[in-house]
C-alpha cells in the first residue's frame, strides 16, 4: 500500500511560486486506481512525485508502511515501484531487448521478450533488435514503456496516460494488460487518464483538479458524480459540444 | 605467446588461438605467427616493413586476420600494409592493435594501410583500438587508412578506439569509383587526458559513387577529441557525413564536418551533435532500478555499440 501524507508540491517560474499540490493525502491499497481530473490539475506530478522524479516541497509518501520520502528514484525502484511515462524518452543505440533486459534487472531470452511485447501488441521478432529511438511510432513507443513496466513486475505501477498515441484496435488489449496485470502481479495500479474505458475498470477512482484532491472512492460513487460536475463546468463548452453532437 | 598477448588478441581480433584461414601475427615489431591459403596470400615487403595481402579475383567468404599486439614498453612501430584485392571477391579483414604499456617508456604504433578494390568487389574492414597497462609510458597509435574503391566495388569500415588510447591521430582518405560506395563506422571513446583526432576525406569521383561516415563518440574526464570529415562530390553522387558525440565531465570536442559539391548532381548532407547525456535518458533508466552510474554506463555502451 502507498500513502501520501500531506504532500504539497510548489515549483517555481518567471510568474513566482506555483503551488502545484496543495495538501494531499490518500491511500492507495491493493487493486487498480484511476486518477483522473482537467488538465493541469497536477496528475502527472502527483505521479513523479510517487516515482521520486519530484521531490515534495512538505509532506511524507509510505511504501507499506516506510517512509520512502527520501529515497531516490533507484531505491524506489528497487523497493518495488514502477513508472511508465506518458511520453517515453528516446536513446541513440539503446535497443528494445536492452530496455526489456534493464528493465527485468536479468538476461532475457527472445522467447521471455516476447512474453511482455506480445501483451502489448508487438512481435518480439520485429522490435528486440530495434533502436527505441524516432525510428518507431509514437504508438510502439508507448507500448514498449509499458512492456518495460510490466517486465518489471513490481508490487506498484504508475502508467502517466498510458491510451495517449495508442491506436484504438490497440486500446481493448491494453485495458486487458491491465486487468491481466492486475489479477498475475496482485499489488497496485495506479493509472492517470481521462478515457472513461479505463476508469471503468478501475476499483477506485481519485479527482484530482488544481492541485487539490476534490474526490476519491470506489467508481460507483465517483464516477456518476464525476460526470454530472463535468457538465457544470462550463455551459458554454457543454452547449457547443451538445451541438456538435447533433 | 604470453598470456598478456592472448588476452589482447582476443580483444581487438577476438581470436582465441589461432584463426581459421589467413593470418599474420605481429608481436612487438616482428612477424611472430603468418598462414595463407589458397586464394590469400600474405607476403612480407622487402623495402620497407609491412606486408602484401594479395586477394586473387573471385575469392568470396574468406577472412583474413592481421593483429599487431605490442606489449614492450619503448617500441615504436611503423609498417606499411597493402591490400590487393582483385575482382568480384568478398572477403573480410579483421586487423587491430593492442598494447599493453607496463613501463615509462612510450609504446606506439603507426599502421599505414592501403585498400585497392577491384571492380564487383565487397570488403568488410573491421580495426579494433586498446590499451592497457598501468606504467606511464603513453600508448598511442596513428593508422593511415588509404582506399581505392574501384567500379561498382563496396567497401565496410569498422573502426572502434574503445579504451586506452592516450593518443590517436587517425587518417583515413577514400576515392570511389562510378557505382562504388564506401560506409565509414567509427566508435571513441576516449578518458583522462586522452587526444583522439580523425580526420577523413572522400572524393566521389565516379557517377553514382557513393559515401556514408558516421562517428559515434564518447568523450569522458579531460579527454579531446577533433573530429574532422570532407566529403567531395565530384561527380552525380550521394555523401552523408555525421558526427554524433556525448560530452562528460571536463572533456572537449570539436566536430568539423565538411562538404564540397563540386558537380551539379552531387547531393551531399553533414550532420553534427554534441551534447551531454539527457537527463531524462538516466530518469528513465533509473526508474527501471539503475543507480545512475550504472544508468550512464548502459546509455553509452548502447550508443557505442
Amino acid at each position: 500500500m502507498i500513502s501520501l501524507k500531506n504532500i504539497s508540491f510548489s515549483a517555481s517560474s518567471e510568474a513566482g511560486e506555483k503551488e502545484i499540490l496543495k495538501n494531499i493525502s490518500l491511500d492507495i491499497e491493493d487493486g487498480f486506481v484511476a486518477i483522473t481530473g482537467p488538465n493541469g490539475g497536477g496528475k502527472s506530478t502527483l505521479a513523479k512525485i510517487i516515482a521520486g522524479i519530484y521531490k515534495p516541497t512538505s509532506g511524507k509518501i509510505l511504501l507499506d508502511g516506510v517512509d520512502i520520502t527520501d529515497y531516490s528514484v533507484t531505491e524506489r525502484a528497487k523497493a518495488g515501484i514502477s513508472f511508465g511515462f506518458q511520453q517515453p524518452v528516446k536513446f541513440k543505440g539503446i535497443t528494445v531487448n536492452d530496455l526489456i533486459r534493464i528493465a527485468s534487472g536479468r538476461d532475457i531470452t527472445v522467447s521471455d521478450a516476447c512474453d511482455y511485447l506480445s501483451q502489448v501488441g508487438l512481435c518480439a521478432r520485429d522490435y528486440i533488435d530495434r533502436e527505441v529511438n524516432g525510428s518507431l511510432s509514437g504508438g510502439e513507443l508507448k507500448r514498449i514503456e509499458i512492456a518495460s513496466v510490466l517486465a518489471r513486475g513490481t508490487k506498484l505501477s504508475i502508467f502517466d496516460e498510458p491510451e495517449a498515441g495508442i491506436d484504438l484496435w490497440s486500446f481493448g488489449s491494453l485495458i486487458n494488460v491491465f486487468q491481466k496485470m492486475h489479477d498475475n502481479i496482485g499489488g497496485s495500479i495506479i493509472i492517470i487518464s481521462h478515457q472513461e474505458r479505463i476508469l471503468n475498470i478501475a476499483d477506485k477512482v481519485a479527482v484530482l483538479s488544481a492541485g487539490e484532491l476534490k474526490a476519491y472512492g470506489a467508481k460507483q460513487e465517483i464516477l456518476p458524480e464525476l460526470y454530472d460536475s463535468m457538465n457544470e463546468t462550463c455551459k458554454v463548452l457543454t452547449d457547443n459540444m451538445k451541438e456538435v453532437k447533433a | 605467446m604470453t598470456d598478456t598477448e592472448k588476452q589482447l588478441l582476443k580483444i581487438i581480433a577476438d581470436m582465441d588461438g589461432e584463426p581459421q584461414g589467413a593470418y599474420n601475427i605481429r608481436a612487438n615489431g616482428a612477424l611472430q605467427a603468418r598462414s595463407t591459403t589458397e586464394n590469400i596470400d600474405i607476403r612480407t615487403k622487402e623495402d620497407k616493413p609491412g606486408i602484401d595481402i594479395i586477394i586473387k579475383s573471385g575469392t568470396k567468404g574468406e577472412t583474413v586476420h592481421i593483429p599487431v599486439i605490442i606489449d614492450a614498453t619503448g617500441l615504436n612501430d611503423l609498417v606499411y600494409n597493402d591490400f590487393l584485392i582483385g575482382e568480384n571477391c568478398d572477403v573480410t579483414i579483421v586487423a587491430g592493435c593492442g598494447i599493453h604499456n607496463c613501463g615509462e617508456k612510450e609504446s606506439r604504433h603507426d599502421g599505414i594501410h592501403s585498400f585497392f578494390i577491384g571492380k564487383n568487389s565487397r570488403v568488410k574492414y573491421i580495426e579494433k583500438h586498446y590499451g592497457e597497462g598501468d606504467g606511464t609510458g603513453g600508448r598511442n597509435m596513428n593508422p593511415t587508412t588509404i582506399v581505392n574503391v574501384g567500379e561498382n566495388a563496396y567497401m565496410e569500415m569498422e573502426t572502434a578506439q574503445i579504451k586506452g588510447i592516450d593518443s590517436t591521430t587517425r587518417v583515413t582518405k577514400a576515392k570511389v569509383e562510378a557505382g562504388g560506395t564506401i560506409v565509414i563506422k567509427e566508435k571513441i571513446m576516449t578518458h583522462g587526458t586522452q587526444n583522439a583526432t580523425t580526420d577523413f576525406t572522400v572524393d566521389l569521383n565516379g557517377e553514382n559513387s557513393g559515401a556514408q561516415v558516421v562517428s559515434r563518440s564518447v568523450a569522458k574526464e579531460h579527454s579531446t577529441q577533433t573530429f574532422k570529415s570532407c566529403v567531395n562530390g565530384n561527380a552525380l553522387c550521394h555523401g552523408h557525413t555525421e558526427c554524433d558525440a556525448i560530452i562528460m565531465d571536463d572533456a572537449r570536442v570539436n566536430a568539423i564536418p565538411q562538404v564540397n559539391a563540386n558537380h551539379i548532381d552531387a547531393s551531399l548532407i553533414h550532420e553534427a551533435a554534441i551534447g551531454k547525456i539527457a537527463g531524462e535518458q538516466i530518469t528513465k533508466l533509473m526508474t527501471l532500478g539503475l543507480t545512475e552510474q550504472q544508468a550512464e554506463q548502459e546509455i553509452i555502451s548502447g550508443f557505442l555499440k
